[in-house]
């Protein structure tokens, strides 16, 4: 080849790299910065509306002013609720995907249905929580149906993590053990669930956040449009901080002056899905650093 | 002028310091074997000539490498060509996920070439100097994963022969290979020794002695001992290199 | 020695407890399809005409059936003859209730109403194209006219019907049509516009940025999923709708572009992560074969490592669409909501998740349109099954073919 020709095809396989990489990172400083964009704007907008009587008030005036008090305290009790249901269930389910199933087949129909479950769109869940747990059950619009869709609706996020957790622990730990003539749930509780437990608990927290933010499985099953007081058992309604936000956004008696109360509740809402993430992610830098050190 | 010189190279993954001060010269139209104990650098070193150690983050060079007297690491170099200058050929057979035709047709593709019948002729030929034409003439279109293991690594030696190189770097070529087609590679490299100047990475002895003219032995980032193959396995300088030669080491 | 006994017991009773919670997403998976095929299947054995009502024609009047467009078009006068419909050249008189006090006097009918049933007979029986939507209870067993027989809904008519107004009088319009398109054509549009970007962050992320900054968007974008989709809908509907009501000077900004630009930016994390993970899979081995042979980091990328990862990418997209189908909030606070066949994004759209979320709270328990509504949540359901069941299929042979 000419190097006068190869000098010119360098220069355009040159040229041509270079405008792919800039739009690949323009790209995704675009991305970046829509994220920032969404976080600052809701936090420019509703941090003066947070105030202390702001998440301990109830709301007045039509939700115009006062609190959101009963929207927090409720998407607490569902956050609760739900993970008192898929937590024990969920990890029990990852241990015995992972350490009991022996069977190929079986474990690939069951992650397979995990998965499934996984991409089941939320609104589906509503209308099966209301069918279910409403109805059939008859435990009419309150915390327990809520807390049982959402809690449902997170098991395979559990699940995974679980799984997840134990295949990243080394086989020699669990050999050693029986080595040691420990059973198989011994070993598992003493030896691999210990040692899985950080990525456990990140996973956990994780899931937390998407029940803190979910509302289509709570529009039929718990979710009040306005209920000014506290829940006294599980069979009560509540207010919860998403479904609040959709009310105030489009359906409350008067949007235009229930908007800075809507920017307040998307904030509060944030907030609550950041402190989670960050959370989530000190906790696995932490447990990271510590087994580094061992 | 030698074809490759190396000058006083170092190279640091990180803080570990994984070749140390190594100067040495290899001429023209010479196969040269890089041996010593697994994880002593022969890899790394192999790996300046074409600046494939550029793809590790955090790897640090000092010195200079000189390939036709031209400083390779000097500031606007352009990689891509020196490349095309300096083929590889890799420890595993690796392969494109395309046709027989297409892989070694791929150098010349992405460099730029569009004359068709320019690359069907030096497809045909490369095939024909790495000793695999008469297997896959018939099969060209076939994917080059069909192809035995041994195939493949000739495959991608016919895809380095392509873009008609001056030198070639193989990094342990036959290592994955069964003993006949370990001979054919052998075979292969004494004939390619008349038009290229090839560097290869060996453990195995007997190999280097059978394919070299000159050896290097190098140990934990060093280079210990260079100097021709017959004068290295007969009579080494140092009792270090005898005793890895020979098989009398840890 | 007892103990041994207990402990293996105990052993094997947690065994067995573990092995139930194991297959509770089965579990799940299957009520949920029987429970939402239980509530909506009753849809296909019902009519359409209001519940305890009845269309009557004169006697002499040969039309036995009218199915529920017909109906519907009888009644907003589109169709006027009996012609029309398959019966006699002869205009048709639309016949309500409340008429009947235009005819007979309140004496006439009856202080309670006793006569009532008479006097609808006689009405029908001396208009010959009457055609009279009245309660059933008002027809009594000696009524001089004829009750048309209700035509069930099929599900060919509930698919393909245009038209959704589920509490129309005298019969419902159950034509999903405008909300199955209505939904897919925002799903596109968001994967039209996500795919590029997504694709191009994952390639950024996977192949051209150091470790640094890959430690600084990695969470970044697991933050952007974690987001909840009230907010996105939140911020789209303050910001995004205002904007493409300005931009594009539109009568209103709630359209079916802005929940395409709003669920484009949710089903990004989705698609990077799926995308980035494939092209990762690319062996370091064959990336290093292409640089030796002097491509150029780029030529590698899009000649090697795209190739290579292509299923990945795929299911990426695929999912990316699933997540789109199956979002409700989000969309149903920008999209305006209006159950019209699309025909431009710069228009109001319904998706199917949204009509749910809009009407399920409105709608009577076992009432027809209820049971639409579970039909419609069924249909999501079986997207999505089938959405998964794909990606499922695509990456298993590609695993398969790689080994
Ligand atoms: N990417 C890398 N990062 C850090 N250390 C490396 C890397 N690659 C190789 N090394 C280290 O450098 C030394 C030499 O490696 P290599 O050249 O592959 O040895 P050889 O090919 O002789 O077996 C080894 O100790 C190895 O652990
Ligand atoms: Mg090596």
């Amino acid at each position: 080849m000419i190097s006068e020709k190869r000098t010119k095809i360098e220069k355009s396989k040159k040229r041509s790299e270079q405008i792919a990489f800039g739009i690949f990172r323009a790209m995704s400083i675009l991305v970046v910065g829509i994220l920032f964009f969404i976080l600052g704007f809701i936090v420019v907008k509703g941090i003066s509306v947070i105030s202390w009587d702001f998440i301990t008030k109830m709301p007045e005036d039509g939700m115009t002013k006062g609190g959101i008090y009963p929207a927090i305290i409720g998407t607490f009790c569902l956050i609760g609720g739900s993970i008192l249901f898929s937590f024990p269930i969920g990890v029990m389910s990852g241990i015995y995907i992972n350490e009991y199933a022996t069977n190929g087949k079986l474990v690939r129909f069951i992650r397979l249905m995990t998965n499934n479950l996984a991409g089941i769109p939320s609104i589906v869940f509503g209308l099966f929580g209301m069918s279910l747990f409403v109805n059939t059950l008859g435990f009419g619009d309150s915390i327990i149906a809520g807390s049982l869709t959402l809690g449902l609706m997170t098991l395979p996020v559990v699940i995974r993590t679980t799984e997840e957790a134990l295949k990243s622990v080394d086989n020699s730990f669990r050999h050693g053990s029986y080595a040691l003539g420990a059973s198989k749930l011994q070993t598992i509780r003493r030896v691999t669930l210990p040692i899985a437990y950080p990525n456990i608990i990140t996973g956990l927290i994780l899931s937390i956040g998407r029940v803190s933010g979910e509302t289509a499985p709570i529009l039929f099953t718990v979710a009040a449009y306005f209920l000014p007081k506290l829940p006294h058992s599980i069979f009560d309604q509540v207010m919860a901080l998403p479904y609040h936000l959709y009310v105030l956004a489009t359906s409350g008696t008067n949007i235009e002056e229930s908007r800075p109360m809507a920017y307040g509740t998307a904030l509060v809402l944030i907030m609550i899905v950041l402190i989670l993430n960050l959370l989530a992610n000190a906790l696995r830098r932490y447990f990271s650093k510590k087994v580094k050190m061992n | 002028m030698a074809k490759i010189e190396t000058l006083d190279a170092n190279l640091f993954y990180g803080d570990f310091h994984a070749l140390k001060n190594i100067s040495m010269q290899m001429e023209e139209n010479t196969v040269t074997a890089l041996i010593g104990p697994s994880g002593c650098g022969k890899s790394t070193y192999l790996r300046l000539f074409n600046r494939m150690n550029d793809l590790i983050d955090s790897t640090r060079i000092t010195g200079q490498i000189l390939v036709d007297g031209e400083d390779i690491y000097r500031k606007n170099i352009n990689v891509d060509e020196l490349r095309i200058k300096v083929g590889m050929v890799f420890q595993k057979p690796n392969p494109f996920p395309k046709s027989i035709f297409e892989n070694v047709a791929y150098g010349l593709r992405v460099n730029g070439e569009k004359n068709k019948s320019y690359i069907e002729d030096k497809v045909v030929q490369s095939l024909k100097q790495s000793a695999l034409w008469n297997e896959v003439s018939d099969k060209l279109t076939k994917s080059a994963f069909e192809l035995s293991g041994g195939q493949q690594q000739r495959l991608c030696i016919a895809r380095a022969l392509a873009i008609s190189p001056s030198v070639i770097l193989m990094d342990e070529p036959a290592s994955a290979l069964d003993p006949l087609s370990t001979a054919k590679i052998e075979e292969l490299i004494h004939e390619l020794k008349k038009e290229y100047t090839i560097v290869i990475v060996t453990h195995n002895m007997q190999q280097a002695s059978r394919v070299s003219d000159y050896t290097a032995f190098f140990y934990l980032g060093e280079l210990v001992e260079y100097g021709q193959t017959v004068e290295i396995f007969t009579k080494p300088k140092l009792k270090h290199t005898e005793n890895y030669i020979t098989g009398r080491f840890g | 020695m007892p103990k041994p006994f207990y402990k293996k017991l105990f052993e094997k009773i947690i065994e067995g407890i573990l092995a139930l919670s194991g297959s509770i997403t089965s579990l799940a998976v299957l009520l949920i399809v029987i429970f939402l095929f239980k509530e909506g299947l009753g849809l296909f054995n019902r009519s359409p005409i209001s519940e305890g009502y009845v269309l009557a024609v004169n006697k002499s009047n040969p039309i036995s059936k009218i199915d529920a467009n017909l109906v519907k078009q009888i009644f907003d006068q589109e169709i006027t003859n009996w012609e029309k419909v398959g019966g006699k050249k002869d205009s048709i008189i639309l016949f309500h209730l409340d008429d009947i006090n235009s005819i007979y006097t309140e004496a006439q009918i009856g202080e309670n109403l006793e006569n009532l049933p008479t006097c609808i007979s006689n009405v029908v029986d001396s208009i010959g194209g009457i055609v009279a939507f009245v309660p059933k209870s008002y027809i009594k067993s000696d009524f001089k006219g004829k009750v048309i027989e209700p035509v069930n809904i099929t599900p060919k008519e509930f698919l393909l019907g245009k038209e959704w107004y589920p509490t129309a009088e005298p019969s419902a319009q159950m034509g999903i049509l405008p909300i199955l398109l209505g939904t897919l054509w925002v799903s596109l549009g968001a994967i039209l516009l996500s795919l590029p970007l997504g694709l191009a962050v994952a390639i950024y992320m996977a192949e051209i940025a150091n470790a640094r900054v890959r430690n600084i968007f990695k969470p970044i974008i697991e933050l952007l999923a974690g987001i909840p989709s009230v907010i996105y809908g939140f911020f789209g509907l303050v910001v995004i709708v205002p904007l493409i009501q300005t931009v594009f000077n539109l009568p209103v900004g709630e359209t079916a572009l802005a929940g395409s630009i709003i669920l484009a930016i949710m089903a990004l994390p989705t698609i990077i992560t799926i995308a980035e993970d494939s092209l990762r899979t690319t062996p370091r081995s064959m990336k290093e074969a292409s640089l030796a042979l002097g491509a150029s980091r780029w030529q590698t990328i899009y000649r090697i490592v795209i190739p290579y990862s292509i299923s990945g990418i795929t299911a990426a997209a695929i999912l990316g669409i699933g997540r789109a189908i199956g979002e409700t909030m989000a969309v149903l606070m920008v999209t305006g909501n209006a159950a019209v066949m699309p025909h431009s994004f710069l228009e109001p759209v319904r998706t199917i998740p949204a009509t749910i979320a809009a009407e399920l709270g409105e709608s009577p328990k076992d009432g027809l349109h209820y049971q639409a509504l579970f039909i419609l949540g069924s249909i999501l359901f079986i997207m999505t099954l089938i959405i998964n069941l794909t990606v499922e299929y695509i990456s298993s042979r590609n695993k398969l073919g790689k080994r």
